[in-house]
């Protein structure tokens, strides 16, 4: 996306991402994470390249970005089978939903749906 | 006495004895067994494709309605196939589909379209149909990305991070584009992971790195900028064991997206033989279970899949049709529009043949990863149990590639060039712990990382100092801003700015594309920026000019003046030319001939022995005999039959030894045809001194008339040909470099000959 000018997460230009930055002490973990618009500008690349999930996928990271590890690895843990009631998952895709997460909400609705069919519910 | 094999009915006979002793036969092999899933290609349980769309949605897969679906169904029937095109995709016939696959006619583009619309059952069945010459076409053409590539494995036994350091450098030097280590202990893995960063950025600039561990974990190094892929995200066949590895198809969607919003390249793992190796298989064929998981590969958005068997292999392999399979398997990925990392990761028999027949096909077809985990460490140190190749077999996969004359993603890097890679990475590693507090290395561990070529030679070392260094990782929240700027305090600017450039070019997420990779360049080579685009010979990807010398540059590759220079390290004042050669009288007088470049160019024999040495057995052994021998330069020819029957004619008794500088010898008699002699030595390369001595007292012995036994080559297993043929080659230019057609015969002296 060399047409482009790419920020970090923090808003930072990358071209600003330098080792002199890093001695100078101005350089976090949100100047190396990545930015929600490159996710996005992938995403359009990748339908145009005949892989609409793989899309799909990284419009799911571009929500996802917003969230904190900690919390995108409770998510995760909520998915395994075993984790979440089904009443529990609808719960946290109607959260994801209201926090502007559609399609990771629409992903853990779905979730609860099969998983109350096929027994991967708590 | 021995105890004859038809006196004794158990015991087979000795044909037989001899054949199971060879290493095949401690691989197993499974007589086929559907119910078990011991099969290959098809089973009698495999669901008959199907698929019904009722208004827009999926009602029927392969055989399974709506109502019916397992979590996998369910999953790829929402979001796994293309409806549009799905109706002409099922509709084709399994044989006409296969062509398409294979023939470079028909474009990588329309395959990819047509097949996102195939159920698993159809591409399964698509793929059994193609034997394997089509899947090698097939490989070269679906494949994502043009160029080849690489992956090693980079592990060993104590976690030992200097080490790791030192072989990362290694392996990026080699070319391998992507490293993923592991861990003995759980424990280790944050220094792991810090130990190849520093040592793959001092190898070469883009290499990808990959910590492979429990997936919290695995995520929270990435998370952190320690790591840059992740391969190891498993997915199965069928429901049961999909769930007993504790997941399910959504959980692993969401953790696809996860690596994704943190800007990290991942692919999936699959592979034939672990439903199998689970009692899951539910009777279904290995081919059909692993498109199963490749479509679901697609399905939850991953760019690629780790196949091949992987941990499986071993029981693909133990199936008629197994590595068929293995192959199915990877063309399949690309079929599906995915990356492909293409197995050959675990060493599926003790047999080097197989293991070289089971990787082939894919070498020469080419894959975006031929290898998910070339091991570039020793066997004893890969800590995902030995891969198919490893440090072993390195320079064997290089003679390969030059061989076919095709792109492994490996080159040869000068024995100094390692050595210095290999120290800085090394040290970069200690300064960086030492650094940030983490432990401190001794001067002496630096040197025996740097030297090692494994673990076992590194002595006692501190483990528990490891994983202290882990732990202070870990809870200290080390980050890769925290490593560059160690790097960079303790002088190391240049990998220090290899890192953040590449901490750059990530955020940009072009290497999040299908089959991404960085070049040296740090350009991005993928499915979007380097597409494929093989359509038969004279397309597709083709080793530039430099990329091909560097194919063919193997350090062991000798010419004409490597020989030369090598052959005047023997050279002696010895052999000097004393005057024009007469016919001799004395009936007990034997001529011993030699070729043109002796004691000009031509020094040593291909034994080892000089080729003074050489003359001073023969005239020993004459002289044994009671007779005399004196030497003579032949100018006009490099045969030795001329040269030995010149020798015979010129000699008193009529007798002459021929002798060429590489050490052939014969013995000639005037009378005779040319190519006609009594006696030959023509494996130059094993004859001792004592053989020489020998033909020179029998051929004393014909000089008096008798009959001796006649000498005999030495015998061999080896492959003599192959060691030394490129080297005859050059001794035979030396030698006919030499030769003027006028050069009438010179008397050598013999002064230190004896």
């Amino acid at each position: 996306m060399s047409d482009q000018r790419i920020v970090a997460l923090s808003g930072r230009p990358v071209e600003d991402l330098t080792v002199q930055a890093v001695r100078d002490g101005e350089v976090s973990l949100p100047d190396l994470r990545i930015h929600p618009a490159a996710l996005e500008h992938q995403a359009e690349v990748a339908e145009r390249h005949a892989n609409p999930q793989l899309a799909e996928n990284l419009r799911r990271a571009a929500e996802l970005t917003v969230l904190g590890d900690a919390e995108v690895l409770a998510i995760y843990d909520a998915l395994r089978p075993g984790r979440s009631t089904p009443a529990q998952l609808t719960r946290l895709a109607e959260s994801l939903a209201g926090r502007g997460l559609p399609r990771c909400a629409a992903l853990v609705a779905e979730a609860a749906q099969v998983y109350a069919r096929r027994g991967l519910s708590a | 006495m021995t105890q004859l094999a038809g006196e004794q009915p158990d015991r087979p006979v000795g044909r037989i004895r001899f054949m199971n002793a060879q290493r095949v036969n401690l691989d197993g092999f499974a007589i086929e067994d559907p119910g078990l899933g011991l099969v290959a290609l098809a089973s009698p349980g495999d669901p008959t494709p199907s698929l019904v769309i009722t208004d827009g949605r999926v009602t029927e897969l392969d055989g399974v309605a709506e109502a019916d679906f397992d979590a996998i169904d369910a999953y790829i029937a929402r979001h796994g196939l293309d409806l549009a095109v799905a109706p002409a995709a099922m509709a084709l016939s399994d044989l006409a589909f296969a062509r398409l696959l294979a023939h470079p006619d028909v474009p990588r583009a329309e395959v990819v379209t047509l097949v996102a619309g195939a159920t698993p059952a159809k591409l399964a069945r698509v793929l059994a149909l193609l034997r394997p010459p089509e899947l090698i076409a097939a490989m070269a053409k679906l494949r994502a990305r043009r160029t080849p590539s690489n992956q090693a494995h980079v592990t060993n036994r104590l976690d030992d991070p200097l080490l790791l350091a030192a072989d990362s450098a290694t392996a990026a030097a080699f070319g391998f584009r992507e490293i993923e280590t592991t861990v003995p202990v759980l424990a280790d893995a944050p220094s792991n992971a810090v130990a190849c960063l520093i040592g793959a950025a001092v190898g070469a600039q883009g290499v990808l790195i990959q910590c492979s561990v429990e997936e919290a974990l695995e995520l929270e190094l990435g998370m952190r900028g320690l790591t840059s892929y992740a391969e190891t995200i498993s997915l199965y066949g069928t429901e049961q064991v999909f769930t007993d590895g504790d997941d399910t198809p959504w959980s692993k969607a969401f953790l696809t997206s996860a690596y994704a919003s943190r800007g990290m390249k991942m692919r999936v793992s699959s592979g034939a033989g672990a439903e199998v190796l689970m009692a899951g298989a539910e009777g279904k064929s290995m081919l059909y279970l692993e498109s199963r998981c490749v479509a679901l590969a697609r399905a939850i958005g991953a760019q690629g899949v780790q196949n091949g068997g992987i941990d499986g292999a071993s029981v693909a392999a133990s199936v008629p049709g197994g590595l068929r399979e293995l192959m199915a398997e990877n063309v399949m990925v690309m079929a599906r529009n995915l990356e492909s990392c293409s197995g050959n990761d675990a060493l599926m028999s003790e047999s080097d043949m197989r293991r070289t027949s089971r990787t082939l096909p894919i070498v020469l077809a080419g894959s975006d990863f031929m290898f998910s985990g070339f091991g570039s460490i020793q066997r004893y140190d890969n800590m995902f149990g030995p891969s198919n190749f490893n440090a072993e077999d390195i320079d064997d996969f290089l003679a390969m590639q030059r061989d076919w004359g095709v792109d492994g993603g490996l080159r040869t890097v000068p024995a100094d060039q390692i050595a210095a890679l290999r120290r800085d990475a090394a040290q970069a590693c200690r300064a960086v712990y030492r650094h940030l507090g983490l432990a401190d290395f001794s001067d002496e561990h630096v040197e025996r990382a740097v030297d090692a070529a494994g673990s076992k030679d590194l002595g006692e070392t501190d483990t528990l100092a490891v994983v202290g260094a882990a732990q202070a990782i870990r809870e200290g929240g080390i980050t890769v801003v925290d490593v560059v700027a160690a790097l960079d305090e303790a002088g190391y600017e240049a990998e220090a700015d290899r890192i953040m450039a590449m901490t750059r070019a990530r955020l940009a997420g072009d290497y999040l594309q299908t089959s991404a990779i960085f070049d040296e360049r740090l350009g991005v080579l993928s499915l979007v920026t380097d597409p494929n685009d093989y359509a038969g010979p004279g397309t597709g990807y083709e080793p530039s000019a430099e990329r091909q010398r560097e194919i063919n540059a193997i350090r062991q590759a000798r010419g004409v003046d490597d020989l030369r220079a090598e052959q005047a390290r023997f050279a002696a004042p010895l052999l000097a030319v004393s005057g024009p050669a007469a016919a001799g009288q004395d009936p007990r007088e034997v001529v011993i001939g030699v070729s043109p470049a002796v004691g000009r160019d031509v020094w040593r024999c291909l034994s080892g022995l000089t080729v003074p040495q050489v003359l001073a057995e023969l005239l020993a052994g004459l002289e044994e005999e009671g007779c005399t021998g004196r030497v003579v330069r032949f100018g006009d020819t490099v045969d030795l039959g001329r040269i030995g029957l010149a020798a015979a004619r010129l000699a008193g008794s009529g007798i002459g030894i021929g002798l060429q500088g590489k050490g052939t010898a014969l013995i000639h008699r005037r009378d005779l045809a040319p190519l006609a002699n009594l006696e030959l030595y023509s494996v130059a390369p094993t004859v001792t001194p004592e053989l020489y001595r020998l033909l020179g007292a029998n051929a004393a012995r014909h000089a008096k008339g008798a009959t001796p036994d006649p000498a005999r080559n030495p015998y061999s297993d080896e492959a003599i040909e192959a060691r030394y043929h490129t080297t005859v080659i050059a001794l035979m230019a030396l030698e006919r470099a030499w030769v003027r057609p006028d050069a009438g015969p010179e008397e050598l002296s013999m002064e230190g000959l004896r």
